[in-house]
Parts: structure tokens; sequence; C-alpha cells
């Protein structure tokens, strides 16, 4: 697969995401934020981070990056897209995705390990997983308190949007087990179309054989394996 | 010229944990009278125009494409002479 990784200013998992992807042989390269070229991606990934210094609100100002409007393009003919942690912010905030993400409810800058469990295998990043099963991914946030009305949640449990819900290792939704007070449980979401997931926890970091949980490399997995299932 | 002070606030339907933690701390203090706290932000802008009309167009235009999150956030502003 190729994989884009976008870099703005801010930006600070773009190197994980790259490693993650290269190290299973795909071919991952770096886009500058200044450059109108995603160059041709199969996959492209928003990286976490703090872009423009978290001003104004997560995610607001990535918008005017000059190769957000190459984003639109890309996504509205339907390439993949992961948003981590910020990425997932800013694609909130492009309205690629819907609802916004809030301050955490202990106002705490949250970095541990998180379970999450898998919601829907509809799509991309969930292609060949089993439902209810709980991975350990971490988090590192301080707004990841997934916020949309009662109107909005509705349309995402009936469209089957939810991708990933914050659990207990068992894979059991409890209220100890959200981190940061997100609305029903949720850690990632995807769009209408599937092709776009937004995630709190960074599949990334739990992706390489130096660190604890290898959980990430599920998400990274289905997607290879989609892809090679659609080509 | 003209300076436009704008609000922006949470939803009344979104939780504000900033708010929480200040209504706490105030009960902490002995301020036990207060029910609730909102914590909003409040933004300036000076801009060259002269007519209201004009500004508070171009101020409305202006926080539903940046300053606001239609999704969570809700604004209002007054206009004065700069």
């Amino acid at each position: 697969m190729k994989v884009s990784v976008i870099t703005f200013p801010g930006s600070n998992c773009d190197a994980d995401a790259l490693e993650a992807f290269a190290l299973r042989g795909h071919e991952a390269r770096s886009v500058w934020h200044k450059n109108t070229d995603l160059g041709d991606p199969d996959l492209l990934i928003l990286p976490g981070g703090f872009s423009y210094g978290d001003y104004l609100r997560c995610g607001a100002l990535a918008r005017f990056s000059p190769i957000i409007s190459e984003v639109y393009k890309y996504a509205e003919k339907g390439g993949m897209i992961l948003g981590i942690c910020n990425g997932f912010q800013i694609l909130t905030e492009l309205g690629l995705l819907p609802g916004a993400l809030m301050q955490n409810k202990s106002l705490n800058f949250i970095c541990r390990h998180q379970y999450i469990r898998v919601e829907s295998v509809d799509t991309p990043f969930t292609h060949g997983l089993k439902k209810g099963m709980a991975l350990d991914i971490p988090i590192a946030h301080k707004e990841g308190n997934y916020f949309i009305d009662e109107a909005g949640l509705d349309q995402l449990q009936d469209n089957d949007q939810i991708v990933f819900r914050y659990s207990n290792a068992l894979g059991h939704i409890t209220p100890e087990a959200n981190p940061n007070g997100a609305v029903y449980d949720i850690a990632g979401i995807c769009s209408n179309n599937r092709r776009i997931l937004g995630m709190m926890p960074h599949p990334e970091r739990a992706a390489t054989p130096s660190v604890t949980s290898n959980d990430g490399l599920n998400i990274i997995k289905a997607v290879e394996a989609y892809f090679e299932s659609s080509h | 010229m003209l300076k436009a002070k704008i609000f922006v606030q949470l939803k009344a339907s979104v939780l504000d944990p900033q708010g929480k933690a200040v209504t706490n701390s105030l009960h902490s203090l002995g301020y036990t009278a207060i029910r609730d706290t909102r914590v909003s932000k409040y933004i300036e802008l000076l801009i060259e125009e002269d007519d209201p009309e004009k500004a508070e167009y171009l101020v409305n235009s202006i926080c539903d494409k940046l300053l606001a999150n239609p999704n969570t956030e809700h604004y209002r502003f007054e206009l004065e002479q700069a």
C-alpha cells in the first residue's frame, strides 16, 4: 500500500505512524502541510499531536493548511483516511466526521493504556476483526471527550458508524472504563461511506516490537486485508 | 473603526468540565450559593468598518466559519465605536 502521513506544524506522531506502516513493508511517505500533492495514497493518515498549538480549538486551524483542499478532494472520491487523536479532532473540524472533541471530564491530560471494544467490523479499519473484541491501545490526550447531540448519536447508531467504544480488558463497557467522559463511551467513529475513521487512541503506538502492546497491529492488518480484498 | 466583543459559549446541552471544576472549587471556598458555572471565551475584533450593519454581517460570518464550533458552541456579540 501507499501510505501518506500529513505533517502539520505541531504534529508529533507523524514519525510513529510512518514507522508503523513502513515496518509492515508499505511505501510510507511524509507530506508537509504546505504541499499540494498527497502522493496518490491508498491510505491517508492525519497523525496525532498539537497542530497549530491547539490554538482556538484543537484541530480548528489545520483547516487553513494548503494541503487541506487536497484532503477534501481525496475524501470526495472515496479515499481511505485514518485520523488519530489530533487527526480525529481535525476531521471533525473539517466536517468530514460529525461531532466534536471536548476537554476531558477530569480536565487532565491522560496518557495511559486503554482498552477499546470493536463495535463495527464493517469498515476497512476493522475488516476481518471480531465484533466485541477488546484491543489494548494507548491514549494520550486532553481533549478526547467526544460529544455529539442526541439526534447525531441516533444517526451514528442507525448507520453503524460507531467503530470503537472504551471498555475494560474483558470488553465490558463500564463507567470506570471511560477515560474522558465521551458520549456513549465513543472512542472512534467512521464516515457515512465508512472509509474515514477518526479515533482518539493511538494504534501506531501499539504496533512495533519495542512496545508492550501490539494490538494496534490488528487495525493495520485489517486495512491490509481490506486493501488486498478490494484489489 | 468598530470593535466587536464576542462571547463564544458552550451550548446549554453540552457539559462544561471546566465550569464544573470551578463550581466545586467555589464550594470548597465556602461559596455554597453557587449553583453552576459556565466558562466561555471572549474575543475582541477591531474592524476597519464604520457601518454597523456591514460589521455585523462580517462578524457573523467570521463566527460561523471559524470562531465558534456549531456542534458545541453558540456565540453573541456587541459592536462599539473604537
